[in-house]
């Protein structure tokens, strides 16, 4: 096993790119280590990407945030700004491991582990997050929910690695929450989950909207229809029962140690009414 | 030896403190030696290579691929561990589960082993053993492997414990009866009866410490052996067994020891450790990683439970019924026997009948996990008991109290009940402030009883006094839970010194007598009686050496407060001698002085608890929460109050996991889905209220304190009261446990569906 920590992302991509054997992407490790330890994969070459430049830092743009590949969700979590803007995002990456692990844990990492029930990613589609993405033939930039293709798949190709997550800046009247049903307090993976973003027009009325699922379908489901159901009320208990409703529909769960399909498919909708009911807060709504 | 291990009513000076444990210090700075902290020169890694079949016939195992790569020392199979159990059916039992022999019986079932010089060496040559497998139909389910249509997983199995020997082989190895009086006589004078059906998932203890051990064979046929355990005296009986070694020249010492609760009287990878030593020649070191932990070692039964109870208006019971059928993985074992036995045994009954069957299924060897098989038939029995109560219209607390065994009372079991403490327990709890607490919405609390018998057997104890005065005392039973500090807490009560003068360690198997493992709640019970003797025999050293030093007869010598006192008006000018004075002179007054005990604890005193548990339940998700949760448990005598506290929160908090989330998880390959603490639940530090105990001290007449056994009652009440206060908080009565989130909402969805 070789491993590297180059000090560019060309060089990264470079070494990824012309690897033989399997190679693996280190940030925090939190998902490789522990898959290396259960011998799970036996990677050829590991490239650590903590030392390439900007990658560590989370910067404030006039568009919104960058925040580098390997910014630790515990050092997400202290930022001042990107809680104040995207509270479900950071809640959400405070959520993954233990703080033990969240001291490691990047939110890309979460995104390129590809686990469905992968905590800060239902935030981060609901939030309309963008991953940037530097690779052989140079970079672009890509909404996160095309990153997940299946269960440990994604749709990034050989040498290509994201640098960073980009968020919009918000508007006045905007809020986001997560929810995740685990059986215990902590320390847990998500049976089912729900990521919530909204804005609000002057009146208080929805005027957009994003419903995220995780755990509920091979990848994190992006939920269209729950948005739109949203966009114009005030979130009334109808308008939530209707919410309930079609994300329980969206779901295509399936029956494994951690739930059955019936169990997440009705939690799936409580949760997405929960979370909505905290992000419409967030936003100022009454 | 003259013991009398009799009660006797006493005041105490240093029993009933709570001094630091002696080893805090070493536990708390990462400087104490746990199974795996301990390393040889030259020691090899030890891995297993386990069936991923859950039933197969093993046609041939090809090893030579593996023996060939540079590094490999030793590579064994069954063959290497030659059946020496002369026809000990449960020893070949242990032989087979340490290693397949004809069959793969679980997924996990350890089928060969290699000792190579490194770890990255050792796995690739796992990967090079070559088994032929033949798969054979599996079952796992405790009900569906008890049905005749079952696949049979030993077919030299008839059930035991039948009037008539049956025809064909089952899965059931034994039936079991207990009881008396006349049950349909009793069912018929009842004004209500409540019929139910229980299952209970399988457990894991769940002990955070692995299975680790390093053993060292040596050519002249001496060994040692380094190991986390509950019983080095009972592992190096079983190890030299099974390698055909003399006991006496196996050493088996002990490390500290991350939980057991136990999972860790029984040995798994040792013989195989030893018989890779044995091959190689050289020490190995095996240490299961968690996924092996889960898989191969462990676990509690599976269970299934019929309960029936009848009762009077008045709210005496008048009979009651249950059939248990627990899972012991794919060797015989007596499980279901002891939940038969224990089902009833809070009550005071003239007609019960409780009948247990012993089931095979493709997994694990099952282990005792603390008060194994009690709680799953308290949970059957005492959520039943809240059923009748209700019925009836009495308090749940009343009910139990009108019908709770006393002194004198017939158990269910059969012997008749000294000085116990289900009544007190449950007068306790009547008066508790938790009682009286006001809930919210969507809370509700549960209350239940639960029994457990406690076990004494045979304890070995040295006392040495050194020259300076100071006490080292050596005890034989592993410390799983603050005995050492309990034990030297008895030691200076009897020498009348100061705890700090004392320090205990567990001794290892050649430096003392053979002493029976730590299980059945007996550590402190029967090594303080021990540790006691040992004392008084030391005491009767001490006096005469006083006598010599001062030149009178040894008779008007007694024992005070740490000193020795001439007895008499003639000896008024003579002041006491310290025990420190004693034995400054001990080299020239005729030696060491040291107190020796080997004795049979006889006499453990039963052991009754009643517990409290406030729940709330999200009645959209099923989700729970323990908001408040009380233990009121008779100790007997509480040694270090401390500790007894803490087996009491720690009993709670694994049965508040079990009633829960915890649970295997089968897949239909056999195979189990959840072999690591991600999946496989227990609560973690948030999960939990604080627990609150109420320790009750019921003196248990046959010891001189009137010690009994804390640690194992406190796991057998949380079940049922969980489920209590699920049922009073959301109206649903659960009969499946782990009640996890999803059971919940299933069962909350059927009762609004009506």
């Amino acid at each position: 096993m070789r491993y590297i920590r180059p000090l560019s992302i060309e060089d990264a991509v470079g070494e990824l790119a012309k690897a033989v054997g399997p190679a693996a992407i280190l940030a925090g490790g939190s998902d490789l280590l522990v898959r290396m330890k259960g011998g799970f994969i036996e990677p050829e070459l590991i490239v650590d990407i903590k030392a390439i430049g900007g990658l560590a830092d989370i910067t404030e743009t006039a568009d919104g945030f960058r925040i580098g590949a390997a910014v630790p969700c515990a050092v997400l979590g202290e930022n001042k700004a990107v809680r104040k803007a995207w509270p479900g995002v950071v809640e959400a990456a405070n959520l993954i491991g233990s703080k033990q692990v969240q001291g490691r844990c990047t939110i890309t990492g979460n995104l390129c582990n590809a686990s469905p029930a992968a905590d800060s990613v239902p935030a981060l589609v609901a939030a309309g997050a963008k991953a940037v993405v530097a690779g052989p033939s140079g970079k672009r930039t890509i909404a996160v929910e095309s990153v997940p293709t299946g269960p440990g798949r994604t749709s990034l190709a050989k040498g290509e690695i994201i640098e960073a997550i980009l968020l919009d800046k918000r508007p006045v009247h905007a809020g986001d929450a997560y929810l995740r049903f685990i059986p215990r307090t902590e320390m847990d993976i998500a049976v089912v989950s729900a990521g919530v973003n909204l804005t609000l027009d002057d009146k208080g009325a929805i005027k957009t909207a994003r419903v995220a699922l995780g755990a509920a379908a091979p990848t994190v489901l992006l939920v269209e229809e729950a948005g739109q159901v949203l966009v114009g009320s005030k979130l009334d208990e109808a308008t939530l029962e209707r919410l309930a409703k079609i994300c329980s529909g969206a779901c295509r769960p399936i029956d494994d140690k951690r739930g059955t399909i019936e169990f997440r498919r009705k939690v799936a909708g409580v949760l997405a009414q929960r979370a909505a009911a905290i992000a419409y807060k967030r936003a100022g709504g009454k | 030896m003259n013991f009398d291990p009799r009660f006797t009513g006493r005041k105490f000076s240093s029993v009933g403190t709570r001094p630091l444990r002696p080893d805090g210090i070493d536990k708390v700075t990462g400087r104490a030696r746990y199974g795996a902290d301990f390393n040889m020169a030259g020691q090899l890694v030890g891995r297993i290579l386990r069936s991923p079949h859950a039933h197969a016939v093993i046609k041939s195992i090809d090893t030579s691929k593996a023996e060939k790569l540079a590094g490999v020392k030793a590579v064994i199979t069954a063959k290497d561990l030659p059946d020496l159990t002369d026809g000990d059916a449960a020893m070949y039992d242990i032989l087979d589960n340490s290693m397949a022999r004809k069959k793969a019986l679980y997924d996990g079932h350890a089928v060969a082993a290699v000792a190579a010089i490194d770890a990255r060496i050792a796995r690739q040559a796992l990967k090079l053993i070559e088994v032929d497998y033949e798969v054979l139909p599996h079952v796992t389910d405790v009900d569906e492997a008890a049905h005749h249509h079952a696949p049979l997983i030993n077919d030299q199995v008839f059930t035991e414990g039948l009037e008539e020997k049956p025809a064909k082989p089952s899965n059931i190895t034994k039936r079991t009866q207990f009881g008396h009086g006349d049950v349909h006589k009793g069912f018929a004078e009842a004004d209500f009866v409540i019929e139910r059906s229980f299952k209970t998932e399988q457990t894991h203890q769940g002990y955070i410490e692995p299975h680790a051990c390093v053993a060292s064979v040596n050519p002249d046929g001496t060994a040692d052996l380094w190991v986390c355990t509950q019983g080095h005296f009972v592992y190096r009986q079983h190890c030299a067994q099974l390698l055909g070694l003399e006991a006496s020249k196996l050493r088996v010492t002990s490390s500290e020891i991350g939980g057991g609760f136990g999972g860790k009287t029984h040995v798994w990878a040792e013989p195989v450790a030893l018989a890779l030593s044995r091959k190689a020649g050289r020490p190995v070191k095996l240490v299961m990683t968690r996924d092996e932990v889960f898989r191969a070692s462990g676990p509690t039964s599976a269970t299934s439970i019929d309960v029936r109870i009848g009762a009077k208006k008045d709210g005496t019971i008048t009979a009651a019924e249950a059939t248990l059928r627990y899972s012991c993985g794919p060797y015989a074992g007596s499980w279901a026997e002891i939940g038969a036995m224990t089902a009833f045994a809070c009550y005071k009954l003239e007609n019960v009948k409780t009948v247990g069957f012993e089931v095979l299924v493709n997994r694990p060897k099952t282990a005792a996990y603390r008060a194994p098989s009690a709680p799953m038939a308290a949970f059957a029995v005492e959520s039943s008991i809240d059923e009748l109560a209700r019925e009836i219209g009495m308090d749940a607390v009343d009910f139990r109290i009108k019908n709770a065994a006393q002194e004198g009372t017939r158990a269910s079991y059969g012997p008749v009940y000294g000085p116990i403490g289900i009544g007190p327990t449950l007068e306790a709890v009547k008066k508790h402030p938790h009682m009286k607490a006001p809930l919210k919405a969507n809370q509700g609390r549960g209350m239940a009883c639960g029994f457990w018998f406690n076990f004494g057997g045979q304890t070995c104890v040295d006392l040495n006094i050194g020259m300076d005065g100071s006490v080292s005392l050596a005890v034989g039973t592993v410390d799983v839970g603050g005995s050492r500090a309990s034990l030297s807490l008895v030691a200076a009560e009897e020498l009348g010194i100061d705890y700090s003068q004392l320090k205990a360690i567990v001794a290892d198997t050649s430096s003392l007598g053979y002493n029976d493992m730590t299980d059945g709640s007996r550590g402190t019970f029967s090594s303080s009686m021990a540790t006691i003797s040992a004392a008084r025999n030391a005491i009767l050293i001490l006096r005469d050496r006083a006598a010599q030093m001062w030149d009178i007869p040894v008779e008007d010598v007694v024992w005070e407060k740490g000193h020795a006192i001439a007895k008499g008006e003639k000896y008024g000018n003579l002041s006491p001698l310290s025990l420190k004075d004693i034995a400054a002179k001990s080299g020239t007054t005729g030696g060491p002085i040291a107190g020796h005990s080997e004795l049979v604890a006889d006499g453990a005193g039963v052991s009754f608890a009643t517990h409290i548990c406030d729940i709330e339940v999200d009645p959209e998700t099923g989700a729970t929460r323990v908001i408040r949760y009380t233990v009121v448990q008779d100790a007997g005598k509480a040694v270090h109050p401390t500790y007894v506290e803490g087996q009491y929160q720690g009993g709670a908090a694994q049965g508040i996991g079990w009633a829960l989330n915890e649970e295997y998880i089968y897949g239909k390959d056999g195979r189990l889905q959840n072999a690591g603490f991600l999946d496989y639940r227990i609560p973690v530090c948030s999960d939990l209220p604080m627990i609150d105990t109420q320790i009750l001290e019921i003196p248990n007449p046959n010891h001189p304190y009137g010690v009994r056994g804390v640690g194992e009652t406190s796991i057998v009440p949380p079940l049922a009261a969980i489920a209590n206060a699920v049922s009073n908080a959301v109206g649903v009565r659960m009969t499946h446990i782990p009640m996890s989130p999803p059971r919940i909402l299933a069962a909350l969805d059927a009762e609004r569906e009506g």
